[in-house]
């Protein structure tokens, strides 16, 4: 692969070899060819935008990443290995959490029981184990307890813990959704639409929450996300997606001037 | 004492993540175990222990049973009746074939192979979600009872087809056959319900219970984030048949001591079951607790009222029955999904704060 | 022909015939989930309501009259008429629409969003009210329904099939009453879809069941057409009640028996009327076979009790959306 070396970014980042590799991804629903012959990869450390208009093909391609959708075709390498086709939690073992477009969080528990879910799994203890409770699920439990608070002091959710999810507005419930994913200790890390339907306040923190994550954890981000501004802004290298085809690939700057993605974007004049 | 959490700090998050993080809370729990166990032996007569308490007890079981599966992992059971019914015949051939061991054991195996029946049936759940599955489950109820009717080496040949309990002992003390004392009976139901309550509180405050869970709210969502769907539904299915299992043996044999299964164990009896979660509070353990008190209690009161105090015929105060229960389940979905367990965490949060309302 | 095999073919009949009153009870299931998404466990019970309340209307009872002897020490039975089958007919399906109502007004009005599975269990509620109201205003011993209809063995039929077989075969026994319920439901199905395909409030029951939203926007009143809907469901109930009442009495087993529309369901999908039908033929055809063949000979009989559902519980396991029903995909 070319350009697979390992560099600093401008910012002094560290960007790594190759984490995840799609090659040749096809997914059909029926007749509708959803994805056509995709082919892209995405760096350790990076963080790496999927754009493209409405139906483009985007979500489908984050639900191949995470073993909800099986492709026709093609072949997801991960960690320098060809992935068997599996199940989405055999999914989340191999260390890729992700978010939904519309919230998924689970509305009838609290807060803390839906970060808590982010670590199932890292747990191990069994039944019996969790039957009588003191001893080692208790140790466990606290263990994780531990990792699952640090994640709610750095995303600023302390005051809400408690609180039954179904109760939060909007924008919270897109940073508990985050600090889901996040207390997974992911290696990569799926964002679909994470600032869809936020005011530009909310964006702000939500941006900031993302590079934070990518610079104090290292963790890899793929997210898609339909404002320009933010994606320019945010991410190393972008994959420009349309009718299921790719039709850019590379930096922002390179995206921005490739006459496909304006075509795209912008409408063509049919004559 | 004031019922508050000002000043009662936790330092650790073992200490935060306990079952009642008020103190008073704490004491009262306490203080309700001291009187089942230390006081209430002492007093228990034979109509109390027959009409209201070991009925109650065994009906919680059920019903906590029945809530880990429903209430906490979101898969709803009209088989209930049937477990039950593997749980009492179970208990039956391991008291006759093996009379020297303690019926202590006999009881929890008979848990246990309720245990592997019900995730046998529950192997569906992967498949087939919603009333789907409550539909299939029936299957289960119907076809249980006929088998246990029509097959004669479960109620070892017996002419009428019932099954009678034979006396067994713990520590010398009777709790089974006719000579068995209301104390004892009611004492070893206790024993049961407080363990077994205990083991539910563990496994849905842990793990375990997350990811039923996170099967209940969205199943989808739980896949994807690492809930294995087939082991959390299966192991749902397995530890509420288990305890199901266990209400199902007491039934039997501390409590009727003789049994045919169609009257015991029919799908009323699944029915009753889903009420006592639905009128209690589903995903609650206290709802389990409150609503097989309120549903052992209410034909109580209502005999007493109609037919002791005003004189009416026995069927039509059973009809009216049927009337108040029915139009409760509705009342309570439609006002209270979450049920008695709701209304009461409501009074707490109204006690917690008074007598300032904000 | 060998006459076992010919007793079999009796069996295959017969099977039909039951079939045809499992599917008529399901009908009555279909319309309202279609319309409202509601998964009504008590249609059951309401078939048993519908016959109790025709019976007690034709023998003039008066209604609740033990309770009210309960409450007042009165000692009132009967108002000392008979009513026609035909009013008697009208005016329980009067009660029947009134009954829908109420179960609009009271109880599903409230729960509009809800999720299926509590709708569900509000139907279990609902099951267990309405038996209880059934039997506060009727009684709850067996009764007869005199409306008439032909019972026994249709001597025309065993007859005419006489010579099929050896000296061993007597003629296919068929009960006159499963011909006149087949000619019913036929009957009664042709009417539906008449009256969805050609009338305007089939028009607008059509939309509601394929988009709430989208029916709302074009004015249709959705708490009218559910009313609507569960009226005829209630007159469905009626029919089958009638049926099933004529031919086993009117008790509270019919109730049970009733339940037996819910594996039908489940093989033939819960939207399509087409497939209410053909389930119910399955059911009625396998349950009988099943017994005739291995049930009664092997295992003891009585197997009509489970097998239905053991049958829609294989069958979901490898077809989970039914025999009609529409694939579902999956999205997140």
């Amino acid at each position: 692969m070319d350009g697979a070396a390992p560099y600093v970014t401008a910012d002094g980042r560290q960007i790594g070899g190759v984490l995840m590799d799609m090659r040749g991804i096809t997914l059909r629903f029926g007749g509708v060819e959803a994805i056509k012959n995709i082919s892209f990869d995405i760096r350790e450390g990076e963080i790496r935008a999927i754009i493209g208009p409405n139906g483009a093909g985007k979500s489908s391609m984050l639900n191949v990443i995470s073993g909800f959708y099986h492709p026709q075709d093609g072949e997801v390498w991960f960690r320098g290995e060809k992935r068997k086709p599996m199940k989405p939690y055999q999914v989340a073992r191999l260390g890729i959490a992700r978010t939904f477009q519309n919230i998924a969080l689970f509305e009838g528990m609290s807060v803390l029981d839906n970060i808590m879910t982010g670590r199932l799994t890292h747990m191990k203890t069994g039944l019996l184990a969790q039957a009588i409770w003191k001893g080692r699920a208790e140790a466990e439990e606290v263990a994780n307890r531990e990792i699952v608070e640090k994640v709610i002091d750095f995303l600023e959710i302390q005051a809400i813990r408690k609180t039954p999810v179904g109760r939060l507005p909007y924008g919270l419930k897109k940073r508990v959704e985050l600090a889901r994913a996040l207390a997974a200790e992911p290696k990569l890390l799926l964002l679909d639409e994470p600032m869809a339907g936020m005011n530009v306040e909310e964006k702000e923190d939500m941006s900031r929450f993302i590079l934070d994550v990518n610079d104090e954890f290292g963790t890899t981000i793929a997210l898609i996300e339909h404002d320009m501004g933010v994606v320019m802004d945010l991410s190393d290298r972008v994959v420009v997606m349309d009718y299921g085809r790719k039709i850019g690939d590379g930096t922002p700057d390179e995206v921005r001037n490739n006459q496909e993605v304006i075509d795209a974007y912008l409408g063509v004049a049919h004559d | 004492m004031l019922y508050r959490e000002a000043g009662d700090f936790k330092t650790s998050y073992q200490a935060d993540s306990q079952t009642f993080p008020i103190a008073f809370d704490r004491w009262r729990y306490w203080a309700v175990l001291v009187i089942a166990f230390c006081v209430v032996p002492f007093f228990v007569n034979a109509y109390w222990a027959n009409a209201i308490l070991v009925p109650f007890l065994i009906y919680a079981i059920a019903a906590i049973g029945l809530n880990i599966l429903t209430g906490y992992c979101g898969q709803v059971s009209l088989g209930t009746g049937g477990f039950m019914a593997v749980g009492a015949y179970a208990c039956y051939k391991l008291m006759t074939s093996f009379p020297d061991v303690s019926i202590v054991i006999h009881i929890i195996l008979a848990g246990g192979i309720t245990a592997a029946v019900g995730a046998a049936f529950g192997l569906p759940s992967l498949r087939i979600k919603g009333f789907y599955l409550a539909v299939a489950t029936l299957a289960a109820q119907f076809f249980l009872v006929w088998m246990f009717n029509k097959v004669s080496w479960f109620y070892n040949y017996s002419a009428s087809g019932q099954i009678n309990a034979p006396e067994r002992f713990v520590a010398g003390i009777a709790v089974t056959g006719p000579n068995t004392a209301p104390w004892a009976q009611y004492m070893i139901c206790l024993v049961f319900l407080t363990i077994c309550a205990l083991i539910a509180r563990n496994l849905t405050r842990g793990t375990i219970g997350r990811s039923w869970m996170a099967i209940r709210d969205m199943d989808i969502a739980a896949e994807i984030i690492g809930v294995n769907p087939l082991k959390a539904k299966l192991t749902a299915f397995a530890v509420s048949s288990f305890f199901i299992g266990i209400s199902g043996a007491l039934f039997f044999a501390v409590y009727l001591g003789a049994v045919e299964v169609g009257e015991a164990f029919g799908i009323q009896k699944s029915f009753l079951v889903l009420f006592m979660i639905i009128i209690g509070g589903l995903g609650s353990l206290f709802g389990s607790f409150a609503g097989a008190a309120f549903l052992v209690l209410l034909p109580v009161a209502l005999k007493v009222i109609g037919v002791d105090l005003l004189g009416w015929p026995t069927d039509l105060v059973a009809h009216l029955q049927l009337v108040i229960v029915g139009a409760l389940i509705m009342f309570f979905l439609i006002k209270e999904p979450h049920g008695l367990a709701q209304l009461w965490r409501l009074a707490k949060e109204k006690l917690r704060l008074w007598p300032f309302p904000y | 022909m060998s006459a076992d095999f010919l007793y079999g073919i009796e069996v295959i009949i017969n099977g039909l015939m039951a079939g045809v009153l499992y599917a008529l009870v399901a009908l009555g299931f279909v319309l309202i989930f279609k319309a409202s998404g509601i998964f009504n466990f008590a249609q059951g019970v309401m078939a048993l309501f519908a016959a109790l309340t025709l019976v007690g209307i034709m023998e003039g009872q008066v209604p609740f009259a033990h309770l009210i002897n309960a409450v007042f020490g009165t000692s009132i039975h009967h108002f000392g008429w008979q009513v026609p089958a035909i009013l008697a007919i009208f005016l329980t399906v009067l009660v029947m629409i009134a009954f829908a109502w109420a179960v609009q007004h009271f109880v599903f009005r409230h729960l509009v969003g809800q999720e299926p599975i509590i709708l569900f269990m509000a139907t279990i509620g609902l099951a267990y009210f309405l038996e209880g109201v059934g039997d506060l205003m009727w009684g709850s011993s067996i009764r007869t329904l005199a409306l008439g209809l032909p019972q026994g063995g249709s001597i025309w039929v065993e007859e005419m099939t006489n010579g099929l077989g050896g000296d061993d075969f007597y003629g296919f026994f068929i009960d006159k009453l499963d011909m006149v319920a087949t000619l019913v439901a036929l009957v009664l199905v042709a009417g539906l879809v008449a009256f969805a395909q050609y009338t305007k409030q089939g028009r607008a029951m059509r939309a509601v069941a394929d988009d709430h939203q989208a029916a709302l926007s074009v004015g249709i009143s959705l708490s009218y057409i559910w009313v609507l809907v569960w009226s005829l469901a209630g007159i469905v109930a009626l029919v089958a009640g009638v049926m099933w009442g004529a031919k086993s009495g009117v008790q509270f087993s019919l109730s049970l028996i009733a339940l037996k529309a819910l594996p039908v369901l489940m093989l033939g999908g819960f939207t399509s009327i087409p497939g209410a039908i053909v389930g119910g033929m399955i059911i009625g055809v396998g349950e009988k076979l099943f017994e005739f063949t291995i049930g009664a000979p092997y295992l003891g009989g009585a197997t009509e009790n489970w097998f239905a559902y053991m049958l829609a519980l294989v069958f979901l396991v490898f077809r989970p959306q039914g025999l009609f029903g529409e694939r579902i995909i999956e999205r997140v």
